[in-house]
């Protein structure tokens, strides 16, 4: 599918570079595997006994009807940005990460470490360096995956599941361990979560009264960045190549396990700082179920995304709006919101399986390209 | 002694979900396709047998539930991943996700607590229960337990002796070749994926009525997934997939028991202990000259 993607860009010298087929293939085709699967939602609805209008009525109310609607959705867009951008960094190279729940919790543990450890440091060096340890942590729960793939032929898919089970585990044991709140063992409670983060490391908020806060911001800076970064640099290049065509970037003297291990750590590094900013952007102390399955939910945004740094943001406010209204959807119907990741599972069978018609599509349109070449 | 003994007598039973899902998985990695989304079938199947053993109290009613579930999500998997081609790990880990959350959502809207029931009880062998120490063992489990390991041969036997395991294995190998020779290999790899998901869904099953006996939310707790490392460490075959299944239920029944002798060992780091040796399994046990040449890659007729 790939190969074909980049012969056809290749012939996009030939064409104008904004190609309306181009939208339909890459946009309205998820979408369809969205609507698929929100229909196969309601028929599940129906047979739970609830009424899928009412139900889905409250989801598009939860997820966009008031303010504190739209600002909790854009809340849970930034760590799917974050995660699917790593995701995409990794796919390019052609290396599925499933890891993201394992990195997110690394960056979690680091960011409520290293700001509790550090306190009396000021905000403007505490939150620059919180996040950056927090990149790092994750950058090694993704480093391990990737050197085991790009040396062992590890399979990464298995290996970053793993990971994440053993990242759980080890959070449990921090949080019921060193990491416990003092005060919760002073008061007898002994709760399994972390003691509050202190105050100059939390993120300031953009909009008062809502949870939103600048966390969502550099998000946004940084798929961008990660565009530039893949399109125009060339170690992003490289990381294309290797992901295109693995023997022909070996001939011609790339280190493709060196790309693949690479491609790897940055992915773990931005699902890392996804949940850094999930501790200081809206939790701020460390608790079980800090990662709100963005690992997951963050493979279908990249997906539906087309894998593409700037695709990524509707997709991932889409999706945050989609968790958001879940939640609204189990108050006010009573359905609970795991209806949401059976949906989820389903848009991600119908993306993959979609995939053949946009291959398709693409190879029809090249060997359209080709003829009319052959002409001239 | 008796500890060693308790120790082998829970991994016994413990192996046999390993077994039905990981020689399932075999199956379907000969033909070519790795089914990623063991642990959903896994899942959506233990919660299936748990509800019908549960309101009806019929066992192997429970089972057939089980095998319906896996025989329909094999059927999803085969139609994205044969028919419409999709990269197999993406695909799979969708019938992971939707599994889980139907299980769940299930659960919760149909059970929504934790609740046992009495299940698949041990059925002693006559003559070789009673025999000392290995009777003990081997000959008093219940019956989708020894089913697992009856499988073990006949899925070796299938594989290796039989026109069908043959050309079970050319599909995977050669697709192109098979295809030549007159070979359907879209209906092969159906075949073969429904299976594997079929014994997923038996896997499923014998956890939640014959192992455990009882469902709550992710129940399998990554062990679908286990099975899949097993088949990379068994090298594609099924005698050496009971050597991984073993080893893993017994990694498994020693930090239970570890837990139960209150051995000082925390139990979050015994419970890391079976990931932890998944990753260094794959990591030994890469034998990629035994790895079917055509695995992960759909076929399409006149490519390549």
């Amino acid at each position: 599918m790939q190969a074909k993607k980049a012969v056809n860009s290749s012939s996009s010298v030939h064409r104008p570079v904004f190609d309306w087929s181009n939208v339909v293939l890459h946009l309205l085709l998820p979408l369809a595997g969205v609507l698929a699967a929100l229909l196969i939602g309601a028929l599940m609805l129906i047979i739970l006994k609830a009424n899928p209008v009412a139900a889905y009525e409250a989801l598009i109310n939860g997820a966009a009807g008031s303010v504190s609607g739209i600002t909790q959705s854009l809340v849970k867009a930034t760590p799917l940005l974050l995660v699917g951008l790593g995701i995409c960094i990794a796919f390019r190279a052609n290396v599925i990460n499933i890891g993201g729940e394992g990195q997110i919790i690394l960056g979690a543990i680091a960011a409520t470490w290293f700001p509790l450890t550090f306190n009396t440091w000021p905000g403007w060096l505490l939150i620059p360096a919180t996040l950056i340890f927090g990149f790092l942590a994750g950058a090694v729960w993704g480093f391990v995956p990737g050197i085991l793939k790009a040396r062992l032929h590890v399979n990464e898919i298995l290996s970053t599941i793993m990971m994440n089970s053993i990242a759980q585990q080890f959070m449990y044991l921090l949080i019921r361990g060193p990491l416990m709140d003092p005060a919760g063992i002073a008061a007898g409670t002994f709760l399994a979560q972390s003691a509050r983060i202190p105050q100059q490391a939390t993120l300031p908020r953009l909009v008062p009264q809502t949870l939103l806060h600048a966390g969502a911001i550099l998000a946004v800076v940084l798929a961008i960045l990660v565009y530039f970064f893949l399109w125009r640099t060339t170690i992003g290049y490289r990381i294309r190549a290797v992901g295109l065509n693995p023997d022909a970037s070996r001939y011609s003297g790339i280190n493709v396990p060196f790309y693949q291990a690479f491609s790897m750590t940055l992915a773990g590094g931005f699902a890392g700082l996804a949940g850094a900013i999930e501790i200081m952007g809206v939790q701020h102390r460390l608790l079980d179920g800090i990662t709100s399955g963005y690992g997951f939910t963050g493979i279908v945004a990249a997906l539906l995304g087309g894998l593409h740094p700037l695709g990524l943001i509707p997709a991932s406010i889409l999706f945050g709006g989609l968790l958001v209204g879940a939640n609204e959807m189990q108050r006010t119907v009573q359905v609970p919101s795991s209806l949401i990741n059976a949906i989820l599972g389903l848009i991600v069978l119908f993306v993959s399986g979609a995939a053949l018609w946009s291959r398709r599509w693409a190879a029809r349109r090249n060997m359209g390209v080709q003829n009319e070449e052959e002409k001239s | 002694m008796k500890e060693i003994i308790g120790v082998l007598k829970t991994m016994i039973p413990l192996a046999a979900p390993f077994l039905y899902a990981a020689i399932g998985e075999t199956f379907a990695q000969t033909s070519g396709v790795v089914n990623l989304g063991v642990e959903g079938i896994m899942l959506l199947s233990a919660y299936g047998a748990f509800y019908v053993a549960l309101n009806t109290g019929n066992l192997w009613l429970a089972l057939l539930t089980a095998v319906i579930i896996g025989l329909l999500m094999g059927l999803l998997m085969s139609f994205i991943s044969v028919t419409l081609k999709a990269e197999q790990g993406i695909s799979g880990i969708g019938l992971y996700m939707f599994g889980y959350g139907m299980s769940s959502l299930l659960f919760e809207t149909t059970i929504g607590t934790v609740k046992t029931i009495n299940g698949f009880q041990p059925a002693k062998i006559p003559l070789l229960g009673d025999l000392p120490v290995v009777g003990q063992l081997l000959f008093q489990n219940s019956i989708p337990v020894y089913g697992a390991f009856l499988l073990v041969p006949i899925a070796w036997w299938v594989l290796n002796k039989t026109t069908l395991g043959l050309k079970i294995k050319s599909v995977g190998q050669n697709p192109a070749a098979a295809d030549s020779l007159g070979i359907n290999v879209d209906r092969i790899r159906y075949f073969s994926v429904c299976l594997g998901a079929i014994l997923a869904g038996l896997a499923g099953a014998t956890l939640s009525t014959a192992v455990v006996n009882l469902f709550q939310d992710n129940l399998t707790a990554g062990q679908g997934f286990i099975a899949v490392a097993l088949v990379y460490f068994g090298g594609w075959s099924p005698i050496g997939v009971l050597g991984g299944a073993l080893l893993f239920s017994f990694v498994n029944s020693l930090q239970l028991w570890m837990q139960v002798l209150g051995v000082k060992i925390s139990s979050d780091v015994a419970v890391m202990l079976p990931y932890l040796m998944t990753i260094a399994a794959l990591m030994f046990s890469v034998n990629r000259a035994r790895q079917p040449a055509a695995l992960n890659k759909p076929f399409e007729r006149g490519e390549s």
